[in-house]
């Protein structure tokens, strides 16, 4: 009975708490949509005219296609195919490739040179590149992601790999694990916290790419939409490109971060009992 | 059992083994005490296959340690980095039985069986960080003992846990003692442990180490916390070992 009492207005409060911490919102938008009506500026319109052009341009179709447009179902669906591809290799090959550098010193004495040569290139220099090699279409920006977010990944990997705890290894080495089980029960788990690290950067970066690819050198996709409204200045549709990538930046994020909670718990609890 | 033939081991020019001869018994319950920094460590990991010795050889039923052999288990001081903290407790007592190419739900018994002996039944599905020391290296314990190694190898496995507890775990290890036929060689600093839980104690000498005492414990069983410690002979061995480990003759 006691504990119950005690537990509602905790909750209750929390709530409230969370929902007085996002007045900002609502705040933010309104001063931003005065400043712009009394500014009248031809390239900074009102919210609420962006979020209607949002609306319209790729939200105000039928349900059966989840209220999406041709216009939104024609772009979002190859960024996005790109956005996926381009991560979930650059994860593969990154987590692959640091994870055995971070185990044998004797490779990663040959190849971290390398490692810290790619990781300096500035990814959007080699786009005139990937244009070349593979020409118009998806491969170009797929690799464009690939190479941007394969370091970051593969250096926090090499790092998690390398300083995995003394005792850890010998404790699999003292009950003769097999060399997979030491790898997927024991190396991988406790390089995790290092590994996500580098995941979690990796998905804004992923984003970026898309886009600049898309900007670059691309016949669809959201980043290609936003150029060619730019070109034909309607800016509206150019603003409500940027808002639309503002929110699917926060969504990857969001689920990003749920899915990296559940799959780091322990961390968390082992961290907050040490 | 286990045989060791002049074990020497050096780190750089700094030697911590000095040539260690000692057979342990099938079935016997070994302290090795020594001062602190006299290479007890060492010695273990050696034995564990942990590291190679600079001289010497180690056999295992006549047979040479290289790697670590199969039927060896470890209880290490530090059960905090010695348990997984992203595994639960029963999964942690299973893991080393994947080797032994049982299923999965033979494994699982197991494992409940050997949290069950060291009184964790409970908390199977709990996290190691969610339970106190003690708990913790209980659960190392009972993986141990899952394990079911010929021999089991203890470093300092009650160092980093309060008195009463060190006490339980104490008692718990006599419990043990036997089961299987399993063999066990415990590493501590502390002289009433050695006396209190062996029935043999080898006392090692500062480093560079040697064999400096090696007492037969005739002490009866079952031991208790206090009734064994009252005894004239408990008092006459801990004395004995007292006066080995600080070097002073008797």
């Amino acid at each position: 009975m006691t504990a119950v009492s005690a537990q509602r207005p905790g909750v209750a409060r929390r709530v409230a708490g969370r929902i007085l911490s996002l007045w900002i919102m609502p705040v933010a938008l309104v001063l931003w949509e005065v400043v712009t009506r009394w500014i009248q500026a031809v390239y900074f319109p009102p919210p609420s005219t962006v979020l209607v052009r949002l609306h319209e341009l790729w939200f105000s179709g039928s349900w059966r296609t989840f209220f999406l447009t041709d216009d939104a179902i024609g772009n979002f669906l190859p960024s996005f195919t790109r956005l996926a591809i381009g991560w979930v290799l650059g994860c593969a090959v990154g987590v692959g490739v640091g994870v055995a550098l971070g185990r044998s010193t004797r490779l990663s004495a040959y190849v971290d040179p390398l490692v810290h040569f790619g990781r300096s290139i500035p990814p959007p220099t080699l786009v005139p590149v990937f244009l070349v090699l593979f020409q118009f279409g998806g491969s170009m920006q797929v690799a464009t992601i690939v190479f941007g977010v394969v370091w970051p990944i593969m250096i926090n990997a090499i790092e998690g790999a390398r300083y995995v705890d003394r005792q850890y290894l010998d404790t699999a080495q003292v009950f003769s694990l097999s060399r997979l089980d030491r790898l997927r029960r024991v190396i991988l788990p406790a390089a995790a916290p290092k590994i996500f690290a580098g995941l979690r950067i990796s998905v804004s970066l992923s984003l970026i790419l898309m886009i600049i690819s898309e900007l670059v050198g691309s016949t669809d996709g959201i980043g290609h939409r936003m150029l060619q409204a730019q070109g034909l200045f309607d800016i509206p549709t150019t603003w409500a490109a940027i808002v639309l990538l503002g929110l699917m930046g926060f969504l990857l994020n969001t689920t990003f971060l749920l899915v990296e909670r559940r799959i780091l718990a322990w961390h968390r609890g082992a961290r907050r009992t040490d | 059992m286990l045989e060791i033939n002049h074990l020497r081991h050096s780190y750089g020019s700094h030697e911590v083994l000095g040539g260690i001869d000692l057979k342990v018994d099938e079935g016997q319950l070994l302290c090795i005490v020594g001062p602190s920094g006299c290479g007890k460590s060492t010695l273990l990991r050696s034995i564990a296959g942990l590291l190679k010795p600079t001289q010497g050889e180690i056999l295992i039923n006549g047979v040479p340690v290289a790697g670590t052999p199969d039927n060896l288990a470890v209880v290490f001081q530090d059960y905090s980095r010695s348990l997984f903290p992203w595994m639960s407790v029963a999964d942690n007592v299973a893991l080393p039985l994947r080797r032994k190419g049982m299923s999965g739900a033979r494994r699982r018994t197991s494992a409940l069986e050997a949290l069950e002996q060291v009184g964790l039944e409970g908390a199977a599905a709990k996290y190691p960080w969610q339970l106190s020391g003690g708990m913790q290296q209980r659960v190392a314990i009972a993986r141990a003992l899952a394990y079911r190694p010929a021999f089991m190898l203890m470093d300092e496995p009650f160092g980093s846990v309060d008195a009463q507890t060190r006490e339980d775990l104490e008692d718990l290890v006599l419990q043990v003692r036997g089961v299987h036929g399993m063999t066990i060689v415990l590493i501590t600093h502390d002289i009433d442990e050695s006396v209190y839980v062996g029935d043999r104690v080898v006392v090692l000498s500062k480093a560079p180490s040697r064999i400096v005492g090696d007492l037969s414990v005739g002490l009866p069983y079952p031991r208790d916390q206090i009734a064994t410690r009252q005894l004239p002979e408990f008092v006459r061995l801990r004395a004995d070992v007292g006066r080995l480990v600080r070097g002073v003759p008797g």
